[in-house]
């Protein structure tokens, strides 16, 4: 049924089934456990969960970059505007990095090169992917720069003369430089003060709106995902176990973890009201439980989660969960309590 | 007044030379802290903040001010008797990865402060506190001989807390201590603290750039801002009705998990004035949407508008 509904969307991106392992001395991590991930044009995706759910290591995948050794990609397809990257050779791949799919990293402070000017850094990207003299290429970088709201005169400087958000801002423009069809921010905001949080989201949003950028937020701030996303995915042990609009998520949450997530976050309207932690950690992923990932932590847990994984349950064409609770007679009602 | 304050600070500042002047990191701070109650201290990174908890424990030194806590002046006490008064004064670190020794064993980490100030010298009776002290702060048994590297960062915060209950403190400084944790395990910790506040009657000093945070935590809310103390509130008299427009700005800021309720964000313009010899003048003056002339030209003292509120700007006179 749902396969029907999903060949008509136009997909920027687009993983399936995907099944990524890190084989350590240690033993094997499985980082990625059949993960799917859909990304329309013009669309934000966020992409939730806790560290070492496998979020980065899904935005990787897209550019295929995971480290390999030790990681490798064992089965799955990724496909970015409906080209399978995974059939490409190296050289293809640089092509495609930069120009159709870019990636902001978490810390600006460790993805700009001291020793270079921020100009010449930009134009880096754009002499990689596009014709033209230094000259021009210069010039461009200047004008991305102005663009995300930094004098063009200052592109000269070094990173260091710049402070934090304005660093980020630096990165936002390299990745921008060549109007790519992607955009991954793995946690843009993270390392950024509230204020200017605020700034760079709103920056975000209106280079969105006027490029038509897809973009997947890779994120684990829900008021973040509430501010500029379409579309949520919450990750857990290397699997989306629901995923939405965010009306889906927000007001008909179904998950446990899902719903562990909102309780964790201290309420700004009810300072009284008592935080519900989750309890426990993440499953070690290189001994992964048997049924359900999450049912170690689970408080509505029961027998048949523990040898059994979920399958998939939709609530609509956008909403699914994956969770032994829900079956398609019983998907309406909700069955966890937001506290 | 009836009851004297915990921690009474006064015009505390600490300043830093650097190669282009002196850099104003706290700059003439002044508040208190009631017995048994929480002070949140917001602001964003470099406002001074950390430099505050620190200057008042003295493990940076003030550049001048003073610091009452329980009526006596610590700035004023010796290197020898300010490390005996640290047995009441404690702090737990940002960062659960860096601040425990990676090559001690949990419980030699927790049994340090013991060992070191000589409060129990019998090995026995030290493992005996240490056991003790880890029931208190949720960590199993077996991990007693484990290392820091092999426990996640939540448990690992809570070596840290043990250490710092170890002394049977009256006050603790949390620096930002669960900035670095995911949210399920954030509320475990938070959690915790409160519960052992209650039990305890521990006065905490709770440091955070978290917003939302803060205000679950704290009695009473001081915002910070280039070194300058710009705004305190109780909680909820700050977030119903914040006067100063960097506190409105930064409460605005705040992204909300919720579908509901979307607020008009402020969004601020321009550029951090430098904390290095700051001019006379409003240090927000230049990021402010409602600043005048005055504010360029003259610094708005530290009033109290309402019982309790205190705000350093023009606007509120």
């Amino acid at each position: 049924m749902s396969e029907n509904v999903k060949k008509e969307k136009d997909l920027t991106a687009e993983i399936k089934n995907l099944v990524v392992e890190f084989r350590t001395d240690y033993g094997v991590v499985q980082a990625l456990n059949g993960l799917d991930i859909e990304i329309e044009r013009g669309k934000t995706l966020g992409l939730v969960g806790e560290t070492g759910a496998g979020k980065t290591t899904t935005g990787l995948s897209l550019l295929r970059l995971i480290p390999d050794p030790p990681g490798v990609i064992v089965s799955g397809s990724i496909k970015l505007d409906g080209k399978d990257i995974l059939a490409m050779d190296e050289k293809e791949m640089q092509k495609l990095r930069g120009k159709t799919v870019a990636m902001i990293f978490q810390d600006p402070m460790t993805s700009l090169d001291p020793v270079m000017t921020v100009e010449d850094q930009i134009a880096e990207v754009i002499r990689l992917h596009e014709e033209g003299s230094k000259q021009d290429h210069l010039k461009r970088a200047r004008e991305m720069l102005e663009l995300v709201g930094i004098p063009g005169s200052r592109g000269g400087e070094y990173p260091h003369q710049f402070s934090g958000g304005m660093k980020q801002r630096v990165v936002i423009a390299m990745a921008l430089a060549c109007n790519p069809e992607l955009l991954i921010a793995d946690e843009p905001t993270t390392a950024l003060d509230v204020t200017i949080q605020a700034q760079v989201l709103e920056m975000m949003k209106g280079l969105r709106e006027k490029y038509n950028t897809s973009m997947l937020m890779i994120t684990h701030d829900l008021g973040i995902v509430a501010e500029i996303c379409d579309e949520v995915s919450v990750i857990y042990a290397g699997r989306v176990i629901e995923h939405g609009t965010l009306e889906d998520i927000f007001e008909n949450t179904r998950h446990p973890y899902t719903e562990g997530l909102f309780n964790s976050l201290p309420n700004l309207e009810d300072r009284q009201a008592q935080l519900k932690p989750i309890k426990g950690l993440m499953p070690d992923p290189s001994n992964l439980p048997k049924g359900c990932a999450f049912c170690p932590r689970c408080d509505y847990a029961m027998e048949i989660c523990k040898t059994e994984k979920p399958q998939r349950v939709y609530r609509n064409e956008t909403h699914y969960v994956e969770c032994h609770l829900y079956n398609k007679d019983n998907i309406q009602e909700g069955k966890v309590g937001r506290r | 007044m009836s009851t004297q304050p915990l921690l009474d600070v006064r015009n505390l500042k600490k300043y830093f030379k650097t190669s282009r002047g002196m850099l104003h990191a706290v700059d003439d701070v002044t508040f208190t802290i009631e017995r048994g109650k929480t002070l949140g201290v917001v602001g964003e990174s470099g406002c001074g903040k950390s430099t505050t908890g620190r200057a008042i424990l003295r493990l940076l030194e003030p550049t001048s001010g003073e610091v009452y806590f329980e009526g006596e002046d610590v700035v004023k006490l010796s290197k020898e008797e300010m490390r005996k008064k640290r047995a009441e004064m404690q702090i737990i670190f940002q960062d659960p990865f860096s601040s425990l020794n990676p090559r001690k064993t949990i419980s030699q980490i927790i049994a340090d402060p013991l060992k070191i100030n000589k409060i129990i010298t019998n090995k026995n009776d030290q493992m005996d506190r240490v056991r003790e002290l880890m029931e208190i702060v949720g960590l199993a048994d077996r991990l007693i001989n484990t290392y820091p590297h092999e426990l996640d960062g939540g448990r690992r915060q809570r070596i840290g807390i043990a250490r710092a209950l170890a002394m049977n403190p009256k006050f603790i400084v949390c620096d930002e201590p669960v900035s670095a944790l995911d949210v399920s395990i954030q509320a475990q910790i938070l959690n915790l603290l409160k519960e052992l506040q209650n039990k305890m009657g521990l006065t905490y000093m709770f440091i955070t750039h978290d917003l939302s945070v803060v205000n679950h935590f704290s009695d009473d809310i001081a915002v910070m801002y280039l070194g300058r103390l710009i705004e305190k509130a109780p909680s909820e008299e700050l977030f119903a009705n914040p006067v100063h427009p960097y506190t409105q700005a930064l409460l605005s800021a705040i992204p909300i998990p919720s579908l509901r309720n979307r607020r008009e964000r402020i969004i601020l313009k321009g550029e951090i004035t430098s904390p290095i010899e700051p001019p006379a003048a409003c240090r927000f003056a230049n990021r402010c949407p409602r600043a005048t002339e005055r504010c360029h030209g003259e610094e708005p003292p530290l009033k109290e508008i309402s019982p309790g509120h205190f705000v350093s700007c023009f606007l509120a006179e």
